[in-house]
């Protein structure tokens, strides 16, 4: 059985069934200034995964590690509408998150390699960081577990009536879980503020959304609760900014949680080993010419914002450097003392 | 032919009730349906229904009497054209009883020793008085030569409470000190608790704090860890800790490794708690002990506390850890009544074993319900010249092997009890222990008394066979001490 085929066969279906995206004359434009801040902390993720990608390349990052390359316009435009204060929790798919929410570079780059700088002094790894500074709560290994805690994060949030709302990521895969819907039912029957972000980048490892999701449309998830949602282009880092201030408006103001679903797309594999075989080259190469939310920025800053090609290369080399100098922390920091092997069990 | 009409259990635990009070009075007719009477336990108020048709001929047990056993003619119900005035109490059927002495309710000490049984639905009846069964009495003094007694000062007064009081209890304190405390779960709050053990705490600390959830353990086990992680002080009720397989997600992946995992960033000071283990003839699936499971997972604390007063200051403790606490109740405990320090503040550290009856012979060691058998049994084996030493471990994780050590130094030999599976048990690692760190000094094989390696039969003889007994302690005990 050509099992190729089949899954080509389901992501047509899927491309088919996935809404066009708003065209851009809905979406309110940012100025220079927004641009300027969205592209550089959207190509801060893309190179910095591009790295952990060759790190893990050359054995120097070990175990799973997956990356936000493509899905970066989502963070970044949600943390553009959230407040400090404001809670961040994700599944494993969490680089980019750690970096949206200000987390050094350094600490999350020899985290990738298992170092005593890395934030969880290298005994979380790719998938379990987490910064109270930051108010990042992590980086979670079991797909949907973030969604329940997330709820919970925002329990604690009105329980001290501080006016957070926990911002809780997850991705269609994750969307599947029954834990998500038991939180969704508590969330909205205690109106907890909490914004449920799925992000649809269409492939849950290797089985694309119309293959394991019988509604496709995960902005509907919640309306068996009564929870309000929306689908969002994802690759659109406005679209993200805009939807993102009405969703956190609403459960700051009370009303209880909202669902953003972000049609985004991720260009790598799920994890660095997956040859992702389930999809074509064309339509990863269709999604990067056509979609890539950093390089419709770059046409923005170019064009309508007149922003001077040296200029957006001063951005680029500054970004780069951050990424190197993070390597090379990442690369020359120590392991951890085998003393560590036996901290933080218990407090 | 007239009928008894006895007391019901309301429960698979239930032994005894208060007659609240009669909607019918004699020589009402009764058709099937009819709400004869209401009925109180320590969990809920119940009515009685009429299963035959007649004349309620006469009352037996009057309203307002405390502690009727189960099975306690309450009523006497004649027949259609039978003379009610005729009918006899204690003649009518279902016959067959033994008359005798009413079902004492056990005093504190007596079962502080386990000198008490499952409940027994077949309670014995004293012809056709009431058989309200004598209070225990309201306060005992702690006795100088109970080792148990040692955490607490000499001279304290002790107070009787069941052990659902004083988790209870345990809860309000801390929920007063702290306003970080909150419970959670389903029926804590309205319905006061499927078994009770937050009654009152709604009207007290209001809907904030004591929340009813959905029946969805996985989701509000991840929100209370949730919570926990930003800093407030969750306590989790599950209906029973078999309903919490469906959370176990949560307690151990995210509950239990968050902290390693975060490099020391993130704690997670919960408490998960509920009845744990068998109860009675509730089948397989609401019928297991997890200590052993939780036990086996770093990054986690686990409590299985025996008597009331340890319930109460190791609840208290696990509320204030800053690391997640699995605190395994007992559903049969909980009615079981044992002297509790009158103190302000009573805590019972966590982690440390207690020697409940000192023994120059054979170790016994157990915890939670297990100490029933093993207190029983050592009683017994003293009337045969051989004294145990009885050791309730009161934690599991982290486990006081210390304790357990010097008194198997002492007596070379040991033997474990505990209603959980034999393979991979708390007996087994307890063997496990003794093997490095008492080697020397055993005289005898450390034997196991578990649970039989099935799922949990419902019938009442098979239920019986599958959970340990006295006899078997004993019978264990001689054989390592080679009697």
């Amino acid at each position: 059985m050509d099992a190729a085929k089949e899954a080509r066969r389901g992501s047509d279906k899927t491309r088919e069934k996935a809404a066009p995206p708003p065209s851009a004359s809905n979406v309110p434009a940012f100025s220079r200034d927004e641009d300027l801040h969205a592209y550089r902390e959207m190509l801060l993720i893309r190179r910095f995964e591009e790295k952990a990608g060759q790190l893990y390349g050359m054995g120097l990052i070990g175990g799973f590690c997956h990356l936000y390359i493509g899905q970066e316009a989502v963070v970044i435009g949600v943390q553009m509408a959230s407040k400090d204060g404001d809670q961040v929790i994700t599944g494993y798919r969490d680089h980019g998150h750690m970096l949206a929410c200000g987390m050094e570079p350094k600490g999350v780059m020899a985290e990738l390699t298992g170092r005593r700088g890395g934030y969880s002094r290298g005994k979380g790894g790719s998938m379990h960081m987490f910064s109270r500074e930051k108010n990042f709560y992590g980086g979670h290994g079991i797909v949907g577990a973030q969604v329940s805690l997330g709820t919970g994060i925002g329990f604690a949030n009105k329980y001290r009536g501080d006016g957070a709302v926990s911002l809780t990521y997850m991705g269609d895969g994750a969307a599947n879980q029954g834990q998500v819907y038991e939180s969704f039912n508590m969330a909205q029957l205690w109106k907890l503020p909490v914004v449920y972000v799925i992000e649809n980048n269409r492939y849950a490892m290797g089985t694309s959304v119309s293959r394991a999701s019988a509604q496709t449309d995960f902005s509907k998830r919640g309306v068996s609760f009564g929870i309000p949602g929306e689908q969002v282009d994802g690759m659109d880092v406005r679209a993200v900014r805009e939807a993102a201030t009405r969703a956190i408006a609403h459960a700051r103001d009370g009303e209880g949680p909202y669902i953003l679903e972000m049609q985004t797309y991720r260009y790598r594999g799920h994890s660095m080993s997956d040859p992702a075989k389930y999809r074509t080259k064309d339509e990863v190469a269709r999604m990067r010419e056509e979609s890539d939310p950093i390089e419709q920025v770059r046409k923005r800053l170019l064009g309508p914002h007149k922003v001077a090609e040296d200029e957006i290369k001063a951005v680029d080399a500054k970004v780069r450097e951050i990424v190197n100098e993070s390597a090379d922390f990442a690369t020359s920091d120590p392991e951890p003392d085998p003393s560590e092997l036996w901290t933080d069990i218990l407090l | 032919m007239a009928t008894d009409i006895l007391m019901p259990a309301l429960s698979p635990t239930m032994e005894q009730g208060k007659l609240a009070k009669w909607l019918k009075k004699e020589g009402d007719p009764v058709k099937a349906g009819d709400i004869l009477a209401e009925i109180e336990t320590d969990k809920a108020t119940m009515e009685v229904e009429a299963v035959d048709e007649g004349v309620l001929a006469k009352i037996l047990v009057a309203d307002g009497t405390d502690n009727v056993a189960v099975n306690t003619p309450i009523a006497v119900l004649a027949e259609e054209g039978e003379d009610p005035k005729g009918v006899q109490a204690g003649g009518a059927k279902p016959n067959g009883k033994e008359t005798g002495e009413a079902q004492k309710a056990p005093a504190p000490d007596m079962q502080a020793e386990g000198h008490t049984e499952r409940p027994a639905p077949a309670a014995k009846t004293d012809g056709d008085k009431p058989v309200a069964a004598p209070a225990s009495p309201a306060v005992i003094t702690s006795r100088s030569d109970d080792r148990a007694m040692a955490e607490i000062p000499e001279g304290t007064e002790m107070v009787t409470q069941t052990v659902r009081e004083a988790l209870r209890d345990a809860m309000a304190e801390e929920m007063r000190r702290d306003g970080n405390v909150f419970v959670m779960g389903e029926e804590v709050a309205e319905y006061q608790g499927a078994y009770k053990i937050t009654q009152g705490l709604l009207q007290e600390f209001g809907a904030k704090r004591v929340v009813d959830t959905p029946i969805t353990e996985h989701g509000f086990a991840g929100v209370g860890v949730g919570a926990a992680f930003t800093g407030l002080r969750p306590i989790v009720e599950f209906m029973t800790f078999n309903f919490a397989m469906q959370a176990i997600d949560q307690i151990i992946n995210s509950a239990a490794k968050t902290l390693y995992m975060s490099g020391g960033q993130l704690g997670c000071p919960i408490v998960f708690r509920g009845p744990n283990g068998a109860a009675a003839r509730v089948g397989a699936q609401h019928s297991h002990d997890y200590a052993a499971w939780y036990s086996n997972v770093p990054g986690l604390k686990v409590v299985m506390p025996y008597t009331a007063s340890d319930a109460k200051g190791l609840l208290k403790s696990a509320i204030r850890d800053p690391n997640p606490v699995v605190f395994l109740e007992n559903e049969i405990l909980y009615g079981q009544s044992f002297p509790v320090p009158k103190l302000d503040d009573f805590t019972v550290p966590i982690g440390k074993a207690k020697v409940h009856r000192e023994g120059r012979d054979v170790t016994i060691v157990s915890f939670g319900i297990g100490m029933t058998y093993a207190l029983k049994a050592a009683h017994e084996l003293a009337e045969a010249g051989i004294e145990a030493e009885v050791i309730d471990l009161r934690t599991i994780r982290p486990m006081d092997s210390e304790t357990v050590v010097a008194s198997v130094k002492k007596t070379g030999r040991c033997i474990t009890v505990e209603e959980g599976f034999p393979q991979s048990g708390i007996g087994a690692e307890i063997a496990a222990r003794l093997m490095v760190d008492a080697f020397d000094y055993l005289d005898a094989p450390v034997l196991r008394i578990t649970g039989k390696d099935v799922p949990m039969p419902y019938a009442a003889n098979l239920e019986k066979l599958a959970l340990p007994n006295v006899a078997e302690v004993i019978e264990a005990a001689k054989a390592v001490c080679y009697r």
